[in-house]
Parts: structure tokens; C-alpha cells; sequence
């Protein structure tokens, strides 16, 4: 881990400072009660934090129950599109909340609660010796990313286009899992994927952070939706993830907070 | 090149031992019930199924024996399946064809053989068609040219006839003895029909529960039968016993008076219409008779066979006016009547 | 007429289910086609398309004759030899079909990846890397379809008659050739079933492709990664791709069933 990354977990910590005291608190400020079922779609990026965060808001919430459908921010998208019954909508791209806010499914201003930013991912020790961005224009090494059509492809995209970079990569992955598979297998020597996903991955990979990775940071919407079944508990939740607390979980994580 | 046999096969509780000795152009007809071990012993020549023990050679070459195995692929050998077992994709030619082709005869010359064989069978214009448009009868002939075509030195025959209908079986039988007659190597022919075995082999071996029971020509065989089954195939009243002079004391119970004084064990046999049928006890001539009960009537072409219960039991063949004569119904009393004379006797 | 009306009187106890096992099927078909924006089909076949569409029917096909080189054998194994635990080995074979695309590609990256079991001494040794090559979409499709035809193969030699091997040995061929001229030929059926469910099934693959192979244009991506990322920016243009995928296919079973599946004899 470089300067870089201390860097940002100092400024990590005195962001959640600030914002901490300002920013609502995870209790209902409803007459109605909290409780219920309630069901969030989220990234699939957000899998360990939220299952978290479910665990804790029961927690304080006794009576609730949360759900979570966990995928591509994109076919959530779609699903909420179709009419899919769900309380909270987490989204990886604001491209994707913007689908759904277009639909008119959800009238509230979504809120970013999150920020991610990427990170080179290599397998353990490194062995294509990847340090920075421009060894991604390397031919000779095995290189995979997500693909534009998913969100972390697209901010890789604009990395690369700022950093003045051409990737070569051999492979353009679905999504971060596919991308991590690869490199923990030692598949690839290198991968562009988000902060928290190189945390996530554990020992079999390592992170490199690069200077210009900052320029590229991804936010994190969440909104409850206008048709929620339970929209007290709803909003509840999402108060909850843009509370202190939540915002520990995120941060710990890997997340930037907003 | 005598073919030599000694076969030997044990599966579970069934065991074969059967020798056997088949000169060159000499065709033997093994005759036996279902589960006697025909096919076993068949299989075994053809190869398809290893010997326990014993051995097979055929003049200097041994096919199977106690370190040997030829596979059937490797043995000169042409079998003829009970249904043939044509090749449904391929045409008739193709089929007869086939096995010159598996011994290496170049394509060309291999159809063009293939082709003669089909005319010596009859089916000269049958060469493009697929088995499944052939008749029983010509299916047959395919399946006997295309056994021969690869010119074996063993030919054999499973039941050649038996998946036939009565009306084509007896030409295809008369055309097989005659491709038989012309077939120089060792022919060995299974079936359970005494009437293919005695028209086409020179000689018969029955065999009954993997053992070999009597061996002889037709003639002899049809004669002097040597167990029940081969009475019975050959449509005999047999019977064992212990001669002294010209009394039979049969095992079975009950004596018989024959023409010439013997002494020790024999087979009897007679021939059911030599036994005539009388209400009253006849006098006269015949010098057997005895009391015996109507157990079954069974109506022939031209006879009536009827089953008697008696000491001994015994099979009459009478006519239909004495038929009507005696009125009879199972259950009957009637005296049974054969003359010393009708009787045939020789040693056990 | 009255013999007709007797002869097509069909149980309703089947015709029930079976219409509506048929509406099962078709009705999601109806929907795909429905929802197809037919003007915007010009404008979604672009050259990437081709290419996948190209790079997909390559795939598929090699992907079967590969299956059909080692599927054959390996369903006569299943059925004639006398393998001991050879019912075992038929359940192992299904393991594919049960598997998750997904993990199967990982499988197969483990055993065939640049650090996989025999994958490093093919690297190591030839230079031969599989995982983003064409080659290894190939690989991927034909170890999640070689089950369709090993089992559908195996069923049709269990059903043949061996007697006609045996016929075949005694008329001097060898186990070789009566497996090419005898075997296969009274198989044919099972083998084309086979093949077509193998084909389709290594057509439409996309997990272990992608997981295998992964995802380069040109190289490795085929329709159906093709639809699945056009399905994150584009829904309506993976339909299309959807739509064309299975055209295509429809259309190419359908020649094939003309040519080589000629009507009742």
C-alpha cells in the first residue's frame, strides 16, 4: 500500500467526521412505526456491506426484516422498471438510478451514500510486475477489465482516457466478480477494478493505487421508492445507510464517504 | 484338416462338454432342447465366447486351447444367424459384401463377388435392396451368401430355418442342402427341428443339459434312439430294460416279449401305429398285451395319437374309423396290443 | 369420415398438458418477438454483430465436432464396456448439466488456466494458453454440451442390439471396423440428436464461456455475450441480438433436419 492510500483513508476519516454531525439520524422521524419487511435492491458491489447494514438496522429496529435482492445495478434497474416490488433502490451508477427516477418509480432526489474509486488489482506478488496505469498498454501482459456496458468499464474508460492511456486488454469481463476471478487465479497479470473490491478479494490479490484514480470516482445513489410497500421502513433504512454507523460500515469497506 | 473340439464351458450352474469331430465337407447337426447348450457350443466354435477349458483346433491351427484365443474376427469362419442379423443401413450386396471387405478384398472385386453370390443364391436383381424389403426366405439367402461369400473354412448354421414359415421352409431347406452338398469345409448346423437336422446333416450329435447324448448318422440315430428326447423327436415308443432271452423287464414297469432271445440291459422301441387298440382283450397273434387307460387324445393330419397310462405307458397311432370305433374319451379302459415282431431291440 | 374422427379421438389426459407444455415453451418466445423494435434491427446488426454471430456458429460447431470426436467413444465406453463403476461414471458424466456455468468455467480455469493443473505445463511447455482465446470459447461450450451428446448417444447404442457386432466379428471385422461401418451407422439417429442438442446447447452458452474465455470482440465474444452486455446499456438491442441468435439457429437446424433428418420413411 502506497502514501496514496493512507492519504485517503485520513481523508476518508475527517469526511465521515464532518458529515457525521450534520447528517440525519438513523431514527425514524415518522409518527408511524418502523417495522416490517422491507426489501432493497442493491449492487451487487454492496453485497457484504448491506447485508451488514441489514443486520445492524434489524437490529435496532426490533419488528423489521430487510431483504435483499443483490445484482447488477443495471437488471435491477430493468426489474424495477417492470414493475419488481422493492422498498429501496442502492445503485452502483447514478446512470442506473436515473433509469429507474425516469420512470417515475422513484420522486425522491436519490442520494449519493457512497463513493468508490478504482484500483489496479494484481494476483499475489505481483508477477506481471504491474505498478502503474501505463503498463495497462502493455500487449505482452494479460490484462482484463470490465466492460463499457457495465459501470466499473465505464469509469475505467474514463480513467484511461484522462490518464492518456490505451488499455490492451485480452479480456472485457460482465462484472468485477468475473474480473477478481481472473486475477486471483493468476488468469491475468493485471485488472482495473474498485477499491472495495481488491478489500473484498482478501489475500489472493493485491492492490495498486494509482495517481489518477481520484478522477474517476463512482457515486453510490440510494433512494426509496415512490410505490415502497412499507415506505416508513423504507425510508428508515435509508436514513440508516446515510447515517454515522452506515457510513462506518461503507468506509471500512473500502468506500469513500460523499 | 479335420476340425477337432473339445468344448468345454462353465457359466453358473450350467456346464458344457461336448467333443466334437467334423471332417472336411462333412455337415453335423447339433440337435438338442432349448437351454441343452446349443449356442453355447456355437458361439464357442464361432469364437464369440472363450473357452473354459479344452480346445479347438482345426488341422495344424488351433483356434482355442489352454494359452490360444482367436477372436471371431481372426477365425475363417462364416455364421449364419437364427434372424440373420443383416445389416439394416447397408444394401443386400453391401451386406454380402461386407465380409470380404472386413478380410481386406479391394472394394472393386469385393462387389463384384459379392454380386456372383447373390446370383447363386437366386437374387440376382435383389442387390441395391435394403433387408428390411426382403422376404424371410430371401433375408435367408442373403444371410447363407453372405456367411459363405468370404469362402470359411467352419460354416456355421443357427437355426438356418427356424424364423421361416412352413411353406417357404421346405424349398429354402432343399436349396440349402444343396449349397451344403457344394460347400467344401466343416459344417455345423444347430437346431431343434429333427426333420432340418435329418435331411441336411450327415450326421447328428444330440445333445441335452451340455452333454452329448448320442452321436450317429440320421439313420441310425432315427432308429436306435437312445433317450426320450430323441424317441420323442423321432416319434418312437422307447423304452430301457433287462433282456433274458425273449422277456424285457422294463425299467419302468411291465414286460415285453421280443422276436429274438438277448440278454442284458436293451432300448425297445416301436413305432406308435404298431401299437393297435381293442375294447375286448384281443386273442390270437399279437404276443404283447396289457391294460392300459386312455390319458390324452391329440388329433394329427391323418392319424389320431393317442396317450395311454399303463405298464408301460405307450403312444398308438390309430385311424380315424377305429376312432370312431371305440368311441374314446380320456379316462377309458382298453387293451393295448403290439406284435413281438414290430419290435426293435439293441443294447443299451 | 367416421373411421378419421375415431382414429384422431386423442386422450385429453395427454393432449391437455401437451398444448399446454407447448404454450410453456412458445409463449416466452412470443413475448422476445413481440417486443422486438424491428426498425431498430438494421441499426443494431452492426459489424460487431456479424462478428459475433460469425465467431458464435464457428464456436458452436467446432465445440460439437469436438464433443463428436470424444463424446462417441466415450458413450460406447459407457455402454458396451465392461467397466466396472461404469454407473458411476455415467452420473459424473452429467456433472456438467448439473454444474453452474459459471463454475464450471472456474473448473476449467483451474485445471486448463495459465496456472491451472495441466494449464502451466501447456503453457510452460508449448507455449499454449487457452483461457481469451477463440479456442478456449470452444473448449468452454464443448465441456457444458458434451453431455447432451454422450447421453443421447450412450441411450441409442444401450438400445442397439450388440449381436449385429458380433455379426460383423464373424464375418472377420475388426472391433474398429465393425464400430465404423456396424455401430455407428444402426446409431445415427441417437448420434444426430445428439449433435443438434449439443450444438444448440454450445450455442447459447455464456457462462463458462465468459468465465472460461472471457470477453474480447472478435475473439472471444460471442452472441450471447453479446446480448448479455447489450442488456446493461441497451435492452432493446439485446433482443434484437437475442431475436437474430435464434433465427439463425432455427434456421440452421431446420436446413440441417432437411438434408441429413429426411422426413418419415
Amino acid at each position: 500500500m502506497s502514501r496514496i492510500s493512507v492519504l485517503v483513508a485520513v481523508s476518508a476519516a475527517l469526511v465521515l467526521a464532518g458529515c457525521g454531525s450534520g447528517g440525519r439520524t438513523a431514527t425514524s422521524s415518522g409518527s408511524e412505526t418502523v417495522t416490517g419487511n422491507v426489501t432493497v435492491f442493491a449492487a451487487a458491489s454492496l453485497t457484504e456491506t448491506f447485508t451488514r447494514l441489514g443486520e445492524d438496522f434489524e437490529e435496532a429496529n426490533p419488528g423489521t426484516k430487510v431483504r435483499f435482492n443483490f445484482g447488477g445495478s443495471s437488471a435491477l434497474a430493468q426489474q424495477l422498471g417492470q414493475g419488481a416490488p422493492a422498498d429501496v433502490f442502492a445503485s452502483a451508477a447514478p446512470a442506473n438510478m436515473k433509469q429507474v427516477t425516469d420512470t417515475k418509480t422513484i420522486t425522491d432526489t436519490p442520494r449519493t451514500f457512497a463513493r468508490n474509486r478504482l484500483a489496479i488489482v494484481v494476483p499475489k506478488g505481483n508477477p506481471g510486475g504491474i505498478s502503474r496505469l501505463a503498463d495497462f498498454a502493455d500487449a505482452g501482459k494479460k490484462i482484463a477489465l470490465c466492460a463499457e456496458q457495465v459501470p466499473c468499464g465505464a469509469a475505467s474508460k474514463k480513467v484511461f482516457e484522462l490518464a492518456e492511456v490505451t488499455p490492451a486488454p485480452d479480456t472485457l469481463e460482465q462484472d468485477v466478480k468475473a474480473v477478481l476471478t481472473k486475477v486471483s487465479l493468476g488468469e491475468v497479470d493485471g485488472a482495473l477494478v474498485y477499491q472495495t473490491d481488491v478489500k473484498a478479494a482478501g489475500d489472493e490479490v493485491e492492490g495498486v493505487e494509482f495517481a489518477e484514480s481520484a478522477q474517476a470516482v463512482n457515486d453510490y445513489p440510494i433512494a426509496a421508492l415512490a410505490k415502497a410497500p412499507n415506505a416508513v421502513t423504507a425510508q428508515a433504512f435509508v436514513d440508516f445507510v446515510l447515517s454515522d454507523k452506515g457510513r462506518a460500515v461503507l468506509s471500512a469497506a473500502g468506500f469513500d464517504n460523499p | 484338416m479335420t476340425l477337432h473340439a473339445d468344448l468345454r464351458v462353465t457359466r453358473g450352474t450350467f456346464s458344457l462338454d461336448l467333443g466334437l469331430t467334423i471332417a472336411p465337407g462333412e455337415v453335423v447337426a447339433l440337435l438338442g432342447p432349448n437351454g441343452a447348450g446349443k449356442s453355447t457350443a456355437l458361439r464357442a466354435l464361432a469364437g464369440l465366447l472363450p473357452l473354459t477349458s479344452g480346445h479347438i483346433t482345426v488341422g495344424e491351427s488351433t483356434w482355442d486351447g489352454a494359452d490360444e484365443f482367436l477372436p471371431a474376427e481372426k477365425r475363417p469362419i462364416g455364421v449364419v444367424f437364427q434372424d440373420y442379423l443383416l445389416f439394416a443401413h447397408m444394401s443386400a450386396l453391401e451386406n454380402v459384401a461386407f465380409g470380404l471387405r472386413a478380410r481386406g478384398t479391394r472394394r472393386h472385386e469385393a462387389r463384384a463377388e459379392a454380386a456372383r453370390w447373390l446370383g447363386r443364391v437366386g437374387l440376382d436383381g435383389y442387390a441395391q435392396t435394403r433387408p428390411r424389403s426382403l422376404s424371410g426366405g430371401q433375408a435367408q439367402r442373403v444371410a447363407l451368401a453372405r456367411a459363405l461369400a468370404t469362402g470359411p473354412s467352419l460354416l456355421l448354421l443357427d437355426e438356418p430355418l427356424a424364423a421361416l414359415d412352413a411353406s417357404t421352409r421346405l424349398q429354402v431347406r432343399s436349396e440349402l442342402g444343396r449349397h451344403l452338398a457344394d460347400f467344401g469345409g466343416h459344417t455345423l448346423l444347430v437346431t431343434h427341428d429333427p426333420l432340418d437336422a435329418m435331411v441336411l446333416a450327415d450326421r447328428l450329435v444330440i445333445l441335452e443339459d451340455g452333454r452329448a447324448v448320442q452321436t450317429g448318422p440320421p439313420a441310425e440315430v432315427a432308429r436306435q434312439p437312445r433317450t426320450d428326447y430323441v424317441a420323442n423327436l423321432v416319434g418312437l415308443n422307447f423304452y430301457r430294460g433287462t433282456a433274458s432271452g425273449t422277456e424285457v423287464g422294463l425299467d419302468g414297469g411291465g414286460t415285453l416279449t421280443i422276436p429274438r432271445p438277448v440278454d442284458g440291459p436293451v432300448h425297445v422301441v416301436f413305432p406308435p401305429n404298431a401299437v393297435s387298440l381293442h375294447a375286448e382283450r384281443p386273442g390270437g397273434s399279437p404276443r404283447n398285451v396289457w391294460p392300459v387307460t386312455v390319458d390324452a387324445i391329440e388329433q394329427h393330419a391323418h392319424t389320431t395319437r393317442v396317450r395311454l397310462d399303463g405298464a408301460p405307458n405307450v403312444l398308438a397311432d390309430i385311424t380315424t374309423a377305429t376312432l370312431a370305433d371305440l368311441r374314446l374319451r380320456p379316462g377309458d379302459a382298453l387293451w393295448a396290443a403290439v406284435k413281438a415282431t414290430e419290435t426293435h431291440v439293441y443294447p443299451a | 369420415m367416421t373411421r378419421n374422427r375415431v382414429r384422431g379421438r386423442l386422450p385429453v389426459v395427454l393432449v391437455l398438458p401437451a398444448v399446454i407444455g407447448l404454450a410453456f415453451l412458445l409463449v416466452p418466445l412470443v413475448g422476445l418477438l413481440v417486443k422486438t423494435p424491428w426498425t431498430s434491427l438494421s441499426t443494431s446488426l452492426s459489424a460487431e454483430v456479424g462478428e459475433a454471430l460469425r465467431l458464435s456458429l464457428i464456436c458452436a460447431s467446432l465445440a460439437t465436432v469436438l464433443c463428436l470426436f470424444l463424446g462417441i467413444p466415450l458413450a460406447w465406453l459407457l455402454a458396451r464396456s465392461g467397466l466396472p463403476g461404469r454407473g458411476f461414471l455415467r452420473a459424473l458424466v452429467t456433472v456438467p448439466l448439473v454444474l453452474p456455468p459459471v463454475v464450471g468455467g472456474v473448473a476449467l480455469l483451474l485445471v486448463l488456466g495459465r496456472r491451472g493443473l495441466i494449464g502451466e505445463h501447456l503453457d510452460a511447455w508449448f507455449g499454449i494458453s487457452l483461457p481469451f482465446t477463440t479456442a478456449g470459447v470452444v473448449v468452454a461450450e464443448a465441456f457444458v454440451a458434451m453431455p447432451f451428446l454422450v447421453i443421447s448417444v450412450e441411450g441409442a447404442l444401450r438400445a442397439a442390439d450388440p449381436r449385429y457386432e458380433e455379426a460383423a466379428a464373424t464375418l472377420g471385422a475388426s472391433r474398429w471396423l465393425t464400430f465404423r461401418r456396424v455401430t455407428l451407422p444402426s446409431v445415427l439417429p441417437g448420434v444426430v440428436a445428439g449433435a443438434v442438442l449439443c450444438w444448440a446447447r454450445a450455442l447459447g452458452e455464456f457462462g463458462a464461456t465468459i468465465t472460461f474465455a472471457g470477453n474480447f470482440p472478435g475473439e472471444t465474444t460471442t452472441m450471447p455475450l453479446a446480448v448479455y452486455l447489450a442488456l446493461e446499456t441497451d435492452p432493446d438491442a439485446a433482443i434484437v441480438l437475442s431475436v437474430v441468435l435464434l433465427l439463425v439457429s432455427v434456421g440452421v437446424l431446420a436446413g440441417l433436419r432437411d438434408r441429413w433428418i429426411s422426413g418419415p420413411t
